[in-house]
């Protein structure tokens, strides 16, 4: 057996390097097969069944992320209380352990399932899946995934929904989106937290804070709240509610949405641009028209702390 | 350190490459990685051998291509590249860019030993 002369090459294998056949053989002798395939391919079919699941049912998935401790749970619970009736929503926490997460959620009547990871820094979406099997989505509108506190390794995992929503506290630094690029470049919305403490704080800009989200070539709409407070709340269910009817339309045309960034050339959008919060449908090619660099002429960004909320389309610039 | 769950797939890929193909060992792997992936090439060289520790991957060589990041311009059309933390034009400064490149996770192409015992049992 050498690589030089050929006598690897059996009658059982010639078949594939053979011209014409299906591979070809390198110098040293081996096959060489293309592939072209995205690493987390598998996770990417299951993410593509997750999200089948929710669109036969007319459900809006929404994956929240951010480091540990920005209030993901907290936004959860005034999410919920907000949105009035807890049969309209389901949750699937992830953390590495305890229950914790899941039964704050139970505890506002709302079906929960907790993931507990063990070591994985992320949810992937087969554990999703199984979660999925554990609850009744009859009737629900809302699913809302808390991946793992993490602001590296769950923007890597397409877990079948429609939007990521990325949480940055205002206690964490505003150059967080410059220093986790994939994170925010990944959000379909970044969402200011605990901005009550602004007030308190003197190195936290908000302003910069969606200066670095621009860098990072994201025309996601930013929002600010305060949920433990109650602000800021009106605006974010405002936005989900925008984001659900927008779901629908895309449902009825038989379309679907991938999250920003995910699988770029494969994300598929409503049918219908003049609907409401389908304003939100990002071009393909990210074209971002906003004007970042000179102030506040675009509608994300400003403020709303006091929960006043006026009727605004986030992402109507694209 | 999701790099581990990433070999895994991985590896479960080349398993069925080399299944599809005659079933030979995978000797070596190309893969394509850009700094917009979530991904870094270094800690997948460290995860690779644990994930592919008794399986048809084991002892393969990784090699990983760093895609470079890569903006087109939408105003004056250059093609430049970008760092993942100011993703501007190198040319006008612009913003309004579309991202060509640099978030590729990918498994390019798979070389197979034809001499292993699986592929001679095939004849």
């Amino acid at each position: 057996m050498c690589d030089t002369c050929g006598c690897n090459i059996t009658d059982g294998n010639r078949f594939l390097v053979s011209p014409g056949g299906r591979l070809e053989q390198t110098a040293d002798g081996r096959a060489a097969v293309t592939v072209l395939k995205g690493l987390l391919d598998e996770n990417d079919h299951q993410a593509m069944h997750n999200r089948a699941h929710f669109d036969a049912r007319g459900i809006l998935a929404v994956n929240l992320m951010s480091s540990p401790g920005a209030g993901k749970t907290a936004l959860l619970e005034a999410t919920i209380d907000a949105l009035g009736d807890p049969s309209r929503i389901v949750v699937i926490e992830g953390d590495l352990e305890t229950e914790n997460d899941a039964a704050r959620i139970r505890a506002k009547g709302v079906a929960a399932v907790q993931i507990a990871t063990g070591s994985a820094c992320h949810l992937d979406a087969h554990m999703v899946h199984e979660a999925l099997h554990r609850l009744d989505l009859e009737g629900v509108d809302l699913v809302f995934i808390e991946n793992v506190g993490n602001l590296v390794c769950p923007a890597s995992f397409d877990l079948g929904q429609h939007l990521n929503v990325t949480l940055l506290s205002v206690t964490e630094g505003d150059d967080k989106p410059a220093k986790y690029p994939v994170m925010f470049r990944a959000a379909d919305l970044m969402l200011l937290t605990k901005t009550d403490l602004l007030a308190v704080l003197d190195d936290f800009d908000p302003v910069k804070a969606e200066q670095a989200l621009r860098l990072v070539g994201s025309a996601a709409p930013v929002l600010h709240a305060a949920p433990r407070k109650g602000r800021g709340i009106a605006d974010w269910v405002a936005w989900i509610e925008g984001e659900l009817l927008a779901q629908r339309e895309r449902v009825r045309a038989g379309a679907t949405r991938r999250p920003t960034v995910q699988g770029e050339g494969a994300r598929l959008h409503a049918a219908d641009p003049k609907h409401g919060a389908a304003g939100h449908v990002h071009t393909h090619d990210h074209d971002h028209d906003h004007h970042h660099h000179h102030g506040h002429d675009h509608d994300h960004g400003h403020h709303h702390d006091d929960g006043h909320g006026h009727e605004r389309r986030p992402g109507g610039d694209s | 350190m999701h790099e581990l769950s990433v070999c895994q797939a991985l590896v479960a890929q080349l398993e069925s490459v080399s299944a599809a193909n005659g079933g030979g060992a995978v000797a070596l792997v190309h893969l394509r990685i850009g700094p917009l992936s979530g991904v870094e090439a270094s800690l997948l060289e460290r995860a690779f051998p644990v994930a592919a520790a008794g399986t048809v991957a084991a002892g393969a060589e990784l090699r990983i291509l760093a895609a470079p990041v890569v903006v087109q311009c939408k105003d004056c059309g250059a093609q430049t590249e970008a760092r993942p933390n100011r993703m501007l034009c190198g040319s006008c400064g612009g913003f309004r860019v579309r991202t060509v490149s640099g978030d590729e996770m990918m498994l390019e192409s798979v070389e197979l030993d034809l001499a292993s015992p699986a592929i001679a049992g095939i004849g």
